[in-house]
């Protein structure tokens, strides 16, 4: 994990989260938070994680991201510009951001570099998923089939 | 030089602000959601940084955590979109400012 990439992809990711979060056009918008989850999904392959950074692509960028775009042309019709800039929205999230990095810095016991590890393989996750992680696998399995319906009942017609 | 914990953590922290800007500032519903997928992104990247800078445990935690908070994620989008047409074809509308019948 070198240092000018890991600053590279933190500083591209960061364009693009505040882009998203305050670009006037929605699809503008929907295609930054896209290359914001790109750049996340960067930083998880940095740290070792590529398992997790391919399922971030294929979750947010092939389902969520798209899904955002469909629900956009849906509700096209309602072109209102937001208003303005909310100043005191903005304020409270500088607020939030410099006490966080205040936080941050001040704690002495995260200044530390990364240890060596083993390399995590996708072996080893699927042992963990089918062993100690099998009730909350499951318990998942049936939240995301009671969302799915949730949300198809959601949108269904209804009967006049 | 590798970078640190604090310097993962910082990064982190400025996601997470950029998401909570988009949540307080924008009236669209898609865009507040939007915010939320980024501050929910910003708390995976923390799970997979501490997992990183901490020595290694059998099975690996924080990977197992960030996975499962991405599929919840997943969920919480497929009902916050579903959620945003309903109330469009009540309403013709996604702006929340307009969305006010509960208000007292």
């Amino acid at each position: 994990m070198s240092s000018a990439t890991f600053v590279l992809i933190a500083v591209l990711t960061l364009a693009a989260a505040l882009a998203a979060a305050t670009l006037q056009k929605l699809m503008h918008a929907t295609l930054s938070f896209a290359l914001t989850l790109v750049g996340v999904a960067a930083l998880f392959f940095l740290l070792g994680a590529e398992f997790v950074g391919l399922v971030l692509v294929f979750v947010y960028i092939g389902a969520v991201a798209v899904l955002i775009v469909f629900t956009i042309l849906l509700t096209r019709r309602d072109v209102g510009k937001d208003r303005g800039a909310n100043w005191g929205g903005a304020f409270l999230a500088v607020a939030v951001f410099g006490g966080l990095t205040w936080a941050i810095l001040k704690t002495q016991s995260v200044a530390i570099v990364a240890p060596h590890i083993r390399a995590l393989t996708v072996k080893r996750i699927g042992e963990a998923l089918m062993t100690s992680y099998v009730w909350p696998l499951q318990c998942v399995g049936l939240l995301l089939t009671s969302a799915l319906i949730g949300a198809l009942v959601l949108v269904m017609e209804e009967k006049r | 030089m590798t970078p640190t914990l604090q310097v993962v953590l910082v990064v982190s922290a400025s996601l997470f602000s950029a998401g909570l800007l988009a949540v307080l500032s924008r009236r669209h519903a898609i865009f507040i959601l939007i915010g939320i997928e980024m501050m929910l992104a910003a708390a995976n990247l923390n799970f997979i940084a501490f997992w990183r800078f901490s020595p290694q445990s059998q099975p690996p935690t924080g990977v197992m955590i960030a996975i499962f908070s991405i599929a919840i994620a997943a969920a919480e989008a497929a009902v916050g979109l579903a959620l945003v047409i309903a109330v469009y074809r009540h309403y013709r509308t996604t702006n929340v400012d307009h969305l006010n019948q509960l208000k007292g």
